[in-house]
């Protein structure tokens, strides 16, 4: 579990910031990941253009915007895990905590140690809950004693608010949860690798509401020891949990003649959701896309 | 008002009449149901007559046979010598030389293919994969015994020359590789890419969601691919008969470095379009006799595969 803080923490004196400031007294805001000109490929196709935004430690930050607009395509960039995709290329700066994880040198597997993931639909493994949530710790090598494997379940199904519905039942297949269950199951088992930062990339679209707002209420409660990235297509969810909202959007892109993602804006939630600067995002938010 | 201006009622058409079946139309599906499903009463006639005549003569065997000669030193069906653990041993030594062949490049060619193969990659190699499942078996029973028996047995192993139980063995593996590698992959592919992109997100290297996670999601469609390997090597005819080292009888071994008759083997020495078969004792039926043990065999081992098939089937 290497969690560097950074030794000097940038910080950033915006007004905007010291509001947020408010929430939790002491911050002064660490800027857990910084992108600057992203530009992502699938082949010669340039899903992502020009990103540049930064992500701060401890807070939720959601990334909205209509279906193709290359959320999925950023959020994967934070952990690498575009680089399981052949042909997809980086181009620009993404920093995690000061370290630029493209580099050459830089192992992605060492990257994705630290940064978990949750993805859209739930994905636990045909194995028994308590081996999804230990299998982590265990191909990482985190668990050195038997007895440490089952306090980090225990604590990991604990911290994803699952343990007492799966305590009597740690041995049974996963696949036998709720869709609900399942992705808190998934969260635990990210949770348990004891990552500094947390990707959501839509975790509840195929939740109904309940699971829904369980989920959201998860996060809220485990924003104060993760840093959250999460992609959703619901404003309404983001404007309830994030602290900071990026609106992209797809537009044509005149060299490839085919829809481009770009970074329309990015700013506090409330900003975003009642008084945005760009004429796109008001559309957006309100409703009035097209 | 009640009556609604549908496009039924305005046609006024709309009665029992109308609704009823051409009688022409219904005569020409039927013609069709009923030809089809003779095309499907022959083939399973025809599997039922030949297994009615393998059972009326190997039950002709079983009952007059004298069974101290179906326990002996080996297989000389002219002389009434009918030891059938001969032929049985050779098949089971044949097929587990074959499959200690095939298993682990066969599901090391799986895996490359299916995990670590670049797209392009795959795309070459896997034709030339099922041009090999292509080769006809002859053509490898040649191979066995010009270049397996002679260079590779003989030399490394000290066996003949001419032939043995190893080098059929190895040959029947060559064989059934494609067999093994292709129903691995289709195995290893049809785990989803979410598992896989599950593993890579909690820091596993490649081999641990290789190990961990794509192999026992795979696995009954694994066991399927080595079951089906196992049946078609036990069922391998040609291979064995050229380069297995013994033709038309064999002493009793279980030396992997000697020559022996496989099952197959036993029943195409002795039923080569010659009627010399024919009226010596119960030669000409222990042929059926061990048609029947093979075909039992083989039998078990397709349901028991055909479970594993399914069970794929409800995974993930
Ligand atoms: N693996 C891929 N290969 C090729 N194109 C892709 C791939 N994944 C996404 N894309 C394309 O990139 C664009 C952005 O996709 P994505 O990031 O999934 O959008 P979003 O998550 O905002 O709906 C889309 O045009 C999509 O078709
Ligand atoms: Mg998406």
């Amino acid at each position: 579990m290497v969690q560097t803080e950074p030794e000097s923490s940038p910080t950033v004196g915006l007004d905007i910031d010291r509001k947020v400031g408010l929430t939790s007294p002491e911050a002064t805001l660490n800027a857990v990941f910084e992108v600057e000109n992203l530009d992502v490929y699938y082949g010669s196709f340039r899903a992502v253009q020009g990103a540049t935004f930064t992500v701060y430690e401890h807070e939720i930050t959601a990334m909205i915007g209509p279906s193709g607009c290359g959320k999925t395509t950023v959020l994967r960039c934070f952990n690498r895990m575009n680089d399981l995709i052949p042909g997809a290329r980086v181009e620009g700066r993404v920093d995690f905590r000061n370290v630029p994880i493209y580099d050459p040198r830089i192992d992605p597997v060492e990257v994705r140690r630290r940064i978990g993931m949750v993805f859209q639909k739930p994905n636990p493994f045909p194995k028994s809950i308590y081996d999804n949530i230990a299998f982590g710790p265990r191909v990482t090598g985190m668990a050195k004693k038997r007895g440490d494997l089952e306090e980090i379940v225990e604590r990991s199904l604990r911290r994803a608010a699952l343990w007492d519905e799966v305590k009597d039942r740690l041995k049974d297949s996963a696949l036998g949860l709720s869709g609900g269950q399942q992705q808190r199951l998934c969260i635990a088992r990210a949770i348990a690798v004891d990552p500094d930062v947390l990707l959501m990339d839509e975790p509840c679209s195929a939740l109904d509401p309940i699971a829904t707002t369980r989920i959201e209420d998860l996060m809220q409660e485990i924003k104060d020891d993760y840093t959250i990235v999460i992609v959703t297509h619901n404003m309404q969810q983001a404007a309830r949990i994030s602290n900071r909202t990026a609106f992209f959007t797809a537009q044509l892109d005149s060299t490839t003649d085919r829809r481009c993602g770009l970074l329309v804006e990015y700013d506090r939630t409330e900003t975003i959701f009642s008084n945005p600067s760009d004429e796109r995002t008001e559309n957006y938010v309100t409703g009035r896309f097209g | 008002m009640a009556v609604s201006n549908t496009g039924v009622d305005a046609a006024g058409d709309f009665s029992v009449e109308s609704l009823t079946a051409n009688p022409r139309q219904a005569r020409k599906e039927r013609l069709i149901r009923d030809s089809l499903g003779a095309t499907a009463l022959v083939s399973v006639l025809i599997s039922a007559l030949i297994i009615w005549s393998l059972f009326s003569e190997a039950w002709t065997f079983i009952v007059e046979v004298d069974w101290g000669s179906v326990w002996d030193i080996g297989w000389f069906p002219r002389r009434g010598i009918y030891d059938i653990k001969t032929l049985i041993v050779a098949s089971l030594i044949v097929t587990g030389i074959a499959m200690m062949v095939a298993g682990p490049l066969g599901l090391g060619a799986a895996i490359y293919l299916s995990e670590y193969a670049r797209p392009g990659v795959r795309k070459t190699l896997k034709p030339i994969l099922e041009i090999l499942a292509g080769i006809p078996s002859v053509v490898l029973g040649f191979f066995a015994l010009q270049w397996i028996a002679p260079n590779l047995v003989a030399s490394l192993f000290g066996g003949p020359a001419a032939g043995s139980l190893l080098a059929a063995g190895i040959g029947v593996g060559v064989l059934v590789v494609p067999l093994v590698a292709s129903i691995s992959e289709d195995a290893m592919k049809a785990v989803p890419m979410a598992l896989r992109e599950a593993s890579s997100g909690l820091g596993a290297r490649k081999v641990m969601t290789t190990m961990r996670v794509v192999l026992p999601a795979a696995v009954s469609g694994l066991m399927a691919a080595f079951i089906v390997a196992i049946s078609r090597a036990l069922g391998e005819t040609m291979i064995v008969f050229m380069a297995g080292g013994a033709a038309q009888t064999a002493v009793y071994t279980h030396s992997a470095r000697e020559g022996s008759l496989t099952m197959t083997a036993g029943i195409t020495s002795l039923a080569r379009g010659t009627d010399n078969v024919v009226g010596e004792g119960l030669t000409f039926q222990s042929l059926f006799f061990v048609g029947l043990v093979l075909f039992v065999l083989t039998f078990a081992l397709n349901l028991v595969a055909d479970r594993f098939v399914y069970k794929v089937r409800e995974q993930y």
